[in-house]
């Protein structure tokens, strides 16, 4: 048995009723399944963080630092001076409750807390308390409370049930940013060592060995040498990719979701026969890396620091490899941090080239000074100067809608690329209905370091507006397979459908790309990347 | 129980009656002259203060919420306003988001249906909070516009037509100015609506529920006025003539009632730059909203960029050289 609801209880156990008395006399209780298990001290060690310690999110003792609230409270102080984002996000709420109902975490448990104008009011109560004259002196009656034990509590419960995913901020009239206070907010408590496991033990892993999981060099490239096999036996071509090979044209970098987890891996399988096919047909050099080996950004859920020692890496190899660009593969986080960070953290990268394509002769402009392509920009480039032999049919078998990520829907605005790719490899594409794709996507539900286990409950409850969208497209036209371009989409929607809407798969773009992709001299295909018989060909993929 | 409203309706109520017993006790200057200067300092200097303070955090990153399409190759359409790539998209968004609340055009309101067959969740377009806030707004600022013609001799044109305009229902003496009843019609609705819906109720404060009664309480002084008390105009122009020309005056003869009206605005006016009204001006400095989807394309600088502790590539050969040899990997010390 689940160590979490079904999905009828679930779903009972939703109601909008508010409790009787205000927010701030409710006390918060850290319920099982619905928070993820605390930082491992060693993980916080390895990248310097403060305060590292044993803990438990369910003990009454934090075993805080004797001077908590005054480090919190200067730590507040340094962002509002340092962002104005958030100094001004922290004035001019007006608590028009327009983004109340837009956050998946609120429809998805009914716990008010989790509208996103009241998850920034817990951290504003504080503001108000300690920053302005009306909270000096009226306290309550001007939305101020101390920064208690219990408050301090508060905020590490529903920051962590903050996938970051800015739908809020679309409809805000003042674009206020909950995504951007729970930043901060995770940057405070950070500094007391409130983390998360599931995001400390990754950022200390990517930190020292480049990726997520912490798989070594030589375990990263037998990793990718075993799809080579796979592709091999699928196809008779040997794909053979390169290694932190200096004089490549192009670095490559993917998270490295994609290189251990189904069906992420199928992915990867299709990234590793697209550069194969450039290689062979237009002399393309593609390397990837085992030092850079990861393209998300953990430390982009701890401070902005982190994300800016983790993110550093890619630049770092670009040069020391001496490639001429950078494309990078398809997640979600990832993007955010590259479209919106890089440049600035890291940049500028002027070691590089302005990216043009050598097949197309494209230039990306709009990459010219970050130096970085998303890979759907770069293959929907390719298919539109028909520089790749396709056949759609192979994907005949897949009734296909699509999941707009998060980051690259609300943070840069990749929306068409990948639609773009889809209908020139796939014949059957149903769009979810307009309230739920583009930016007004629907998250995951395990965005920005969620994706753990402990914590199922408040995945599955956090994706039902994403699955429930599904559901609509599967009952109306049979959908059977969901694309999207996030890894972490690929890890968590399969568990979220298979929850509300069984029968429907999760399947990167570059999958669908790579079972269209006719390689010369290719064995015949039966099959698709993951061995299921291609449309009219049951009988003969059997054999 | 929720009682920010009952305090902020009492707030508002004891502190209109505070003018009837200074008037009663002859402290007309006070109210009529002083009152009215110091609110006014307090709203340039206060709203100067704030707007400085925001400017002095910095700006690290492009951060802008992107609601469309970006630029990216040729023949993608980009949505060119809501995903703006250059100055003049940011200004058509920013002037579409200030005068036309473009993305509170966007609410929707969410629905779960609960059934044999599972949950079902709809989305149904939302206008009312829209609507409202736009009359809301657009009404204010027909009122403000109006007065300016107690502040000025002759009364420029632009405020007779936009009175001709606002008087276009040509009813009774004086003829009625539209915008004073929507203004207190939107008010009232915003303020209903922040009762009733539950969730709005939940998260609203006493500075919610405050300026929408002192706001409530300025529009119907001013009706009651004008339609009713019809207090003498003549006196009034006098007594605001001589503030904007700094020689003061109190004429005799104007009604208790102008006393309460003026000092319900001058509260407002210095309430405003330490209360979340202050978003008129914020809205404009948003990062959100306010910058060019670029970011790839012209790099934005963080003025506090500071070098971080990175684990270098030098340092990861150190720990894996023999692993990496081992399973022929280069690197670049044997
Ligand atoms: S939509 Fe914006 S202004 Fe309205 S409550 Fe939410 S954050 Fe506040
Ligand atoms: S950023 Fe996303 S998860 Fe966070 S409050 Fe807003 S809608 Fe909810």
């Amino acid at each position: 048995m689940a160590d979490y609801p079904t999905s009828k209880e679930l779903i009972d156990n939703v109601n909008y009723k508010l409790p009787k008395k205000g927010w701030m006399d409710t006390p918060t209780t850290i319920r099982k399944g619905m928070y993820c298990y605390a930082g491992n001290p060693k993980s916080l060690e390895t990248v310097g963080f403060p305060n590292a310690r044993q803990w438990n999110p369910l003990d009454e003792d934090w075993k805080l630092p004797e001077n908590w609230q005054e480090i919190i409270h200067n730590g507040f102080k340094e962002r509002l001076e340092n962002f104005r984002s958030f100094k001004i996000f922290m004035d001019i709420c007006v608590r028009c409750g327009a983004c109340a109902d837009k956050c998946h975490f609120y429809i998805g448990t009914g716990d008010p807390k989790n509208m996103p104008v009241l998850r920034a009011e817990l951290l504003r109560s504080v503001y108000r308390n300690d920053f302005t004259t009306a909270g000096k002196i009226l306290g309550k009656l001007a939305g101020a409370r101390k920064l208690t034990l219990d408050v301090l509590k508060e905020w590490w419960y529903y920051l962590f049930q903050c996938t970051e995913c800015r739908r809020c901020s679309v409809f805000c009239p003042y674009g206020i940013d909950t995504a951007e206070i729970t930043m901060m907010g995770r940057e405070l408590l950070n500094l007391l060592g409130l983390n998360i496991d599931w995001i400390a033990t990754p950022v200390s892993n990517c930190y020292k060995t480049g990726n997520h999981l912490g798989i070594q060099p030589h375990a990263f490239k037998d990793m990718l040498d075993f799809f080579v096999e796979d592709i091999e036996e699928l196809t008779g071509i040997n794909v053979a990719p390169n290694y932190n090979k200096k004089g490549a044209d192009i670095l490559f970098i993917t998270p490295s979701g994609d290189v251990f987890a189904d069906p992420g891996t199928y992915t990867c399988m299709g990234y590793l026969m697209l550069f194969h096919y450039l290689k062979e047909k237009y002399g393309l050099d593609v390397t990837w890396s085992t030092y850079a080996s990861e393209g998300g950004n953990f430390g982009s859920f701890t401070s902005h620091e982190m994300m800016k020692r983790l993110n550093s890496k890619m630049y770092a190899e670009a040069k020391r490899l001496g490639v001429k660009w950078i494309i990078g593969g398809e997640c979600g986080h990832m993007w955010r941090v590259i479209h919106q960070y890089m440049g600035t953290m890291n940049g500028p990268a002027d070691f590089l080239e302005e990216p043009v394509s050598p097949i197309t002769g494209t230039k990306f402009e709009n990459a010219k000074s970050t130096k970085m392509v998303h890979i759907a920009e770069f293959t929907a480039d390719l298919i539109k100067h028909g520089k790749l032999d396709l056949d759609k049919s192979r994907n005949d078998h897949i009734k296909l809608t699509y999941h707009d990520s998060c980051n690259p829907s609300r943070g840069m605005g990749l929306l068409d690329e990948p639609r773009y790719v889809i209908q020139n490899v796939c014949n059957h594409f149903y769009e979810m209905p307009p309230n739920t794709i583009r930016e007004q996507t629907f998250c995951c539900g395990s965005g920005a370091g969620l994706n753990a286990g402990e914590n199922m409950e408040q995945r599955l409850a956090g994706g039902l507006p994403r699955a429930n969208a599904v559901k609509y497209v599967h009952d109306k036209f049979g959908v059977n397979m969901l694309g999207c371009v996030c890894a972490i989409d690929r890890a968590a929607l399969p568990p979220l459908m298979d929850y509300w809407v069984p029968g429907v798969g999760v399947i990167g773009l570059h999958e669908l790309v790579a079972n269209a992709l006719i390689f010369p001299g290719e064995n015949k295909r039966t099959t698709d990347l993951r061995g299921e018989p291609l449309l009219g060909m049951e009988d003969e993929a059997d054999e | 129980m929720n009682v920010n409203y009952l305090v902020s309706l009492v707030v508002v109520v004891a502190l209109s009656f505070v003018p009837y017993f200074g008037i009663d006790a002859g402290l007309k200057m006070l109210f009529g002259i002083v009152i009215p200067y110091l609110a006014f300092a307090v709203f340039f200097v206060g709203v100067i203060n704030r707007i400085v303070s925001w400017s002095r955090s910095p700006v690290p990153f492009r951060i802008p919420t992107t609601c469309g399409q970006q630029k990216s190759l040729p023949w993608f359409k980009q949505a060119k306003i809501d995903n703006p790539s250059t100055t003049v998209g940011v200004i058509a968004r920013m002037a579409l988001e200030i005068f036309l609340f473009r993305s509170l055009f966007r609410n929707t309101k969410m629905q779960l249906h609960k059934s044999e067959n599972g949950p079902k969740i709809t989305f149904q377009w939302e206008l009312w909070l829209w609507l409202a806030a736009l009359v809301f707004h657009y009404s204010f600022f027909v009122v403000l516009t109006r007065h300016l013609r107690f502040f000025a001799e002759p009364v420029p044109f632009f405020v007779q037509l936009l009175e001709k305009i606002d008087g276009i229902f040509q009813v009774g003496v004086p003829g009625v100015l539209i915008s004073g009843f929507m203004l207190l019609l939107a008010a009232t609705y915003l303020l209903v609506r922040r009762v009733i819906i539950p969730q709005v109720k939940y998260v609203s404060l006493v500075a919610d529920y405050f300026p929408l009664f002192l706001i409530m309480g300025i529009a119907f002084t001013g009706i009651y006025m004008r339609y009713f008390e019809k207090v003498d105009i003549v006196g009034v122009k006098a007594l605001t003539m001589g503030i904007i020309t700094l020689s003061p005056q109190i004429p005799a003869g104007i009604s208790t009632i102008f006393y309460v009206h003026l000092f319900l605005v001058s509260l407002l006016v210095a309430y405003i730059p330490f209360s979340k009204l202050m978003h008129m001006g914020g809205i404009f400095m948003s990062p959100t909203r306010n910058m060019a989807n670029n970011n790839r394309a012209t790099r934005h600088i963080n003025p506090w960029n500071y070098p971080v502790k990175v684990h270098s590539y030098a340092e990861y050969e150190d720990d894996f050289r023999e692993k990496m040899i081992e399973a022929g990997l280069p690197v670049e010390k044997e």
